[in-house]
């Protein structure tokens, strides 16, 4: 079948096969490998990408179910050179060892902050239950996020001082 | 020497920001992971590549009748289908094992565990490889399996290696340590003897990226490329070597990025070998990669161990002897990653970090019908078994005496001028200070308080835990004379070359899998030579750009390599000297080194920096005699002991009297690891070290039916701590460095997966207030547990 997905902004039509699963889609039709796949179960959560702004596991979406549907993933994270504050604080705080769940992990806590935008520990550990990491025993992960929230009140601060 | 030291700030001082050698710094290697841009075999992506899948035993014991490949063959998408009987032809139907043994690559006679590989289809896709293995069809006829290691040595238990001439039952080794004489002796006169049996269960490292490989063998030239999951490339490419007849020149092993290890990707999978079968069948690239079930039913579990412990005290507390009968799961095939002559690994550090009078031990090693393998999950080659014995018994026998485990604990460690200590089974502990490390984790706990919360809780009805573990690891494997793999001694190369314009490259022979060699290598070479680690590249994970060594596992990478980079700078270092004396003309002797530069003793203006004697060492200046242009050397590094890690452990739990369930409230640790290089990793590595024993503790755990069916096939089943289930880690550390390490480093990867299980086991029972419980500590086994003051081992 014939689809065209939205992805980081760019829509991509290519022939799949129905039972196309959406990281595959994104990883070997896409090229974009910066999301990973652990587990096939919906487990790991190292394939979390964001569909209209919320995580979904994408070993659990159908790339055809990704029509109409606006997905980012790690790669579309950065503004060019510049880093998003959760990148960036993955990097300040240590939130990450061996990169493997790191993108979705980023994602997830992207999307968190979008809707709450100064998370305590306990919210942050929620938003990213759904996700393993085998290195880092979570603690730093927290920090990065929250990191990240911090940088982004503070801009906001100074944004809303300057107008 | 040890100095206690605060933990750094969350900033640290502004001078570790950026620091010329040791120090806090951000890691080198994370701009390209947060966008996503590093490299795993599952990314690598080759023209004209072909996609491999491997059929599986449904069964954990069965004689092969007869294998149809026909329906396959004639899929549409096929290009080639590979069973036993193609890899016979090739010589290539069994290979050897890290532990001597053999191991069948696609089985032929008969399987010998549930998810054994049988065959392997090569498609254009990944779709259509797994579909054509569905095609396949298996006769199988079912023979009575070897599930439980306690009946293995039946004499009507079935043979499962017929396979090996002569072989009539399925004991592969029994080995000891230690005098039992001696021991027998403290325990005649002890006041009191504890015993308790105890299983460490079957448990698997199951790092997130799962194990795979792209092999591309050029038809023309006969190169084999290999880029696949391994901790180990180097011994990997000699191992392909001996395994396929290739010439080892011939082998390129490529470790590229890799997604966790923890002693998953040390040793070398049948699906590996398939692969690179199938592209010389093929003349093709072929990449396989295995999914998650593959990963958890087939690849190196850890543990596995049936302990049985005694130990003996005098009735004030003072403990005389341990002595220790292990029964040891290897599974179906002995493919135990560990030295040569090392059977039960390092288990000689059963006896802890107490000042003991005697110590024995007798482990056993039997064949099952379950996944083989034996060491991996961070365990310093058996040292988490050690510890976790040991650990235990102390509880155990504080309960019995109604000591307070830390008093315990306290009145037996031994004492900083007992080191060098020889322990009771013949190694040589480097240096110490346990009782300094053991009161700053109580002191950072609040101990006294805890206990007193705990009475009052207790008064309340409510059920809260404190537990402790002091361990000691020995890490760093090892002097080559004792230590190989296969023959291949344990030593590990390395390889510096300082540019023209200052910048460096050094190349190691250990593999990162996310412990940040990138920048500890880069700081090692900056501390000795005070070249910026942002101007060194680590090259690494390749092995026709870097030199022969063993490879990562059993926190070996500072240990050995770390040294090997430090004293490759010294080399260096000292051939500038002698440029440095020729530019500025002054006998070399009269110089003198500070961070980055050579100076005339007494005269600081006349001076040249590491930069600037790298540009000479390549230009026009006229060197001494026999001195050589550039600025480069070589090293291999063969060390001389290895090195012992410690620190303390505090655990405390909240248990739910209703459910059985578990809550860690807190975890406070104090690591020892001698001189620490990155603070910041070493802090991280401790983290994911604590979160894998409060898995283990808790939830973890490879089960199997009476038929042999692995029960823990996928994460819905073999359950990993989220977020959720840890707390925010509490660290500390002391620092007394290692005596024969060069920059006396003693290395940290696996000291919290080691150190933690016990004092989050002992932090439950506390609790609950029941003797012994094994792991995992599910809430059913809790409640079972406090029900019936004991709960039966885990099947």
């Amino acid at each position: 079948m014939r689809i065209t997905v939205n992805v980081n902004g760019e829509d991509h039509t290519r022939e799949v096969e129905a039972r196309h699963l959406l990281v595959r889609f994104l990883r070997d039709d896409l090229e974009l490998t910066g999301t990973h796949w652990g587990c096939d179960t919906s487990n790991c959560g190292t394939c979390v990408v964001l569909m209209d702004g919320e995580p979904v596991k994408s070993c659990t979406v159908l790339a055809a179910m990704a029509e109409g549907h606006e997905t980012r993933t790690v790669e579309g994270l950065a503004d060019g050179d510049r880093l998003d504050p959760v990148q960036q604080g993955f990097i300040e705080e240590h939130g990450l060892q061996c990169g493997f769940c790191t993108p979705g992990m980023m994602l997830s806590g992207r999307a968190l902050l979008d809707r709450n935008p100064d998370p305590s520990e306990d919210e942050v550990r929620e938003a990213i239950s759904g996700q393993l990491c085998r290195c880092t025993g979570y603690l730093n992960i927290v920090k990065a996020i929250r990191w990240a929230a911090a940088h982004e009140s503070a801009g906001r601060e100074e944004a809303g001082s300057q107008a | 020497m040890t100095t206690v030291e605060e933990p750094a700030g969350p900033a640290g001082p502004a001078a570790e920001e950026r620091p010329i050698g040791f120090g806090r710094m951000k890691r080198k290697e994370d701009p390209r992971f947060v966008r996503g841009k590093g490299r795993y075999v599952d990314d690598v992506k080759l023209p004209g590549m072909l996609h491999g899948a491997v059929l599986r035993s449904p069964f954990a014991h069965a004689r092969i009748v007869s294998i149809d490949t026909s329906a396959a063959e004639a899929h549409p998408k096929v290009k080639a289908v590979i069973t036993g009987e193609t890899l016979a032809g090739l010589g290539l139907a069994w290979m050897p094992t890290l532990s001597m043994d053999t191991q069948a690559v696609l089985a032929t006679d008969k399987v010998r565990f549930q998810g054994q590989e049988v065959a392997f289809v090569v498609a254009e896709d990944h779709y259509a490889a797994r579909d054509a293995i569905e095609l396949i069809d298996v006769d199988y006829e079912p023979l009575d399996p070897v599930v439980d290691a306690r009946r293995a040595l039946d004499p009507a238990a079935p043979v499962i290696r017929d396979d090996l001439e002569g072989r009539t039952d399925n004991h592969i080794f029994d080995w000891e340590a230690g005098d039992r004489a001696a021991t027998e002796e403290v325990f005649s006169r002890a006041d009191v003897v504890v015993e308790q049996t105890m299983l460490y269960p079957r448990v698997h490292p199951a790092p997130l990226e799962t194990c795979g490989a792209v092999a591309s063998m050029d038809p023309v030239d006969g190169k084999l490329t290999l880029w696949t999951t391994t901790q180990a490339p180097h011994a990997h490419r000699t191992l392909y070597a001996m395994v396929a007849g290739l010439p080892e020149h011939k082998i390129r092993v490529i470790s590229p990025d890799i997604g966790g290890g923890f002693g998953n990707k040390v040793g070398i999978y049948p699906g590996y070998v398939c692969a690179v079968v199938g592209s010389i069948v093929t003349g093709k690239p072929v990449k396989w990669v295995e999914d998650r079930s593959e990963n958890l039913m087939s690849t190196s579990f850890a543990r596995d161990y049936h302990m049985n412990g005694q130990i003996a005290a005098t009735r004030d507390g003072r403990i005389l002897g341990v002595r220790v009968k292990v029964l040891a799961d290897h599974g179906a095939f002995n493919s135990t990653a560990q030295p040569t002559k090392y059977p039960a690994g390092f288990f000689h550090i059963f006896t802890g970090s107490y000042d003991i009078e005697a110590a024995h031990c007798e482990v056993t090693g039997v064949y099952t019908n379950k996944a083989p393998g034996g060491v991996a999950y961070a365990c310093s080659f058996r040292v988490t078994e050690a510890v976790y014995l040991i650990e235990r018994m102390v509880d155990c026998l504080a309960a019995e005496l109604g000591a307070d485990p830390a008093d315990l604990r306290m009145r037996n460690l031994l004492q900083p001028e007992q080191f060098p200590y020889q322990n009771k089974t013949g190694w040589e502990y480097d240096s110490g200070d346990y009782p300094a490390c053991l009161r700053k984790a109580m002191d950072l706990a609040g101990y006294e308080e805890l206990r007193r919360e705990q009475a009052e809780k207790r008064e309340r009805g409510e059920l809260m835990g404190i537990g402790l573990s002091f361990f000691t690891e020995t890490v760093g494997a090892g002097p080559r004379k004792h230590m190989d793999i296969l023959g291949l001694g344990m030593a590990d190369g390395c390889e510096l070359r300082v540019h023209p314009t200052g910048k460096a490259v050094v190349r190691l022979s250990v593999q990162t899998q996310g412990q940040g060699h990138e920048t500890t290598f880069a700081q090692i070479v900056a501390e000795e030579l005070g070249i910026p680690p942002e101007d060194i590249d680590v090259v690494h994970g390749d092995t026709d750009q870097t030199p022969f060594g063993l490879g990562t596992y059993g926190s070996r990478s500072t240990p050995v390599s770390g040294a090997a980079a430090a004293l490759v700078a010294r080399k260096v270092r000292d051939k500038a000297r002698i440029i440095a004396g020729a530019m500025l003309e002054v006998s070399p002797d009269d110089l003198e080194w500070t961070k980055g530069r050579w100076s005339v003793k007494g005269d600081p203006a006349m001076t040249r920096t590491i930069q600037e004697i790298a540009l000479a060492a390549h230009g026009a200046l006229e060197l001494p005699e026999g001195v050589e242009g550039h600025l480069e050397a070589t090293t291999v590094y063969n060390p001389p002991n290895l090195t012992y890690p410690f620190g303390a452990y505090i655990c405390v739990v909240d248990v739910d009297p209703g459910t059985g369930a578990v809550k860690v409230r807190r975890f406070i640790a104090v690591d020892d690891c001698g001189t620490r290089i990155n603070p910041m990793i070493i802090e991280g590595q401790v983290h994911g070290g604590l979160a894998d024993g409060v898995g283990m503790a808790l939830m973890e755990f490879i089960g199997f039916d009476e038929d042999g069916n692995c029960l823990s096939g996928s994460f819905m089943d073999y359950l990993l701590p989220t977020a959720l289930e840890v707390p925010a880690w509490e660290l500390g550390h002391t620092v007394t460095p290692s005596p024969h390490h060069p920059i006396g480093a003693k290395g940290i990867g696996e000291s919290a997966t080691v150190g933690s299980p016990p004092a989050v086991v002992n932090a439950v029972l506390d609790a609950i207030g029941v003797r012994h419980a094994d792991m995992p500590l599910t809430p059913g086994r809790v409640w079972q547990a406090m029900r019936h003051g004991q709960v039966e081992a885990p099947q």
